[in-house]
């Protein structure tokens, strides 16, 4: 299994991430510039969390138009598996892979802490390992979180059963609670939360583990 | 020639900031202010053959990056 980092200017989780994947799934991922042309073959991409670009303009705003992306859309379209985690599911709607947007959090706050999730589905190469309706603990931090879509978008993510998590309380004021969704092909996933932070109990919650442990899942079986 | 876009939050888009800002003018003993949005200013010099040329210019990049029509409305002015 290839899983491949992309790295922006004011990335920040990269590390993180490329540890959980060492460490939960044993494999040395390949941390790339998004000034690179191309990305290498991989099974899985993995936009990290951070303040790319400073967040100028938007949240994930420029990071979106970045060349790499227009490979990233390609491999996306493709059905190459892509996780975009905290500011990586921001430039993800950005680049309208995925629908919706997130805006500034209801409460203006930066939020960090630990959160309770619920699985909404366990058919996908990203939550196999879950129970569906499972409540698990992990942590999050970021100031626009608060995702919205319109009526008539938000009635279609429900339809199609696109959403992945969603907050077991109300956070940042998302609607419909949602933490995490799916395309449509169910290969590309954006959530807010950060499961590179919960691989480790010395942490305070290793629930996120089985992300990374869901993708390995979809090879072995 | 100059071209300005104004970039706000649609109506329909909760707009947090704006009601911080209205909450501090209360605090401040202003009363007679109401439904506050905020929004952004993005002005820039623009080479154009004319206005139409321009508007058109600014159009197009205003919906590829400068404003989210998931959330955004704005309006050009170009002078």
């Amino acid at each position: 299994m290839n899983v491949t980092i992309i790295r922006f200017p004011g990335t920040n989780c990269d590390l993180d991430t490329a540890n959980a994947v060492k460490k939960v799934l044993g494999i040395e991922p390949k941390i790339i510039s998004c000034k690179e042309n191309k990305i290498p073959k991989s099974d899985l991409i993995i936009i990290p969390g951070g303040f790319s670009y400073g967040d100028y303009l938007r949240s994930g705003a420029i990071a979106a138009r970045e060349p790499i992306m227009d490979d990233l859309e390609l491999k996306g379209n493709q059905g190459v598996y892509i996780i975009g985690i905290c500011n990586g599911f921001q430039i993800l709607t950005e680049r309208k892979l995925l629908p919706g947007s997130l805006l500034k959090n209801s409460s203006l706050k930066f939020i960090s802490k630990n959160v309770e999730l619920k699985i909404t589905r366990n058919d996908t190469y990203f939550t196999s390992k879950y129970q569906t309706n499972e409540i698990v603990n992990i942590p999050i931090a970021h100031h626009d979180g608060n995702f919205f879509a319109d009526q008539d978008t938000l009635d279609s993510i429900e339809a199609n059963n696109q959403v992945a998590f969603r907050y077991l309380n109300p956070v940042n004021g998302s609607l419909n609670n949602i933490a995490g969704l799916y395309n449509k092909n169910l290969n590309i996933l954006g959530l807010m939360p950060h499961p590179e932070r919960a691989v480790d109990i010395r942490t305070g919650t290793k629930d996120g583990s089985r992300v990374f442990e869901s993708a390995l899942n979809f090879y072995s079986t | 020639m100059k071209a300005i876009v104004y970039i706000r939050l649609k109506t329909e888009v909760l707009d947090p900031q704006g009601q911080a800002i209205e909450s501090a003018l209360k605090n401040l003993g202003e009363s007679t202010i109401n439904n506050i949005r905020q929004g952004k200013l993005i002005e820039m010099d623009i080479e154009a053959k004319n206005i139409k040329d321009a508007e058109e210019k600014i159009e197009k990049i205003t919906k590829s990056l400068l404003a989210n029509t998931v959330i955004e409305e704005y309006s050009i002015e170009i002078s």
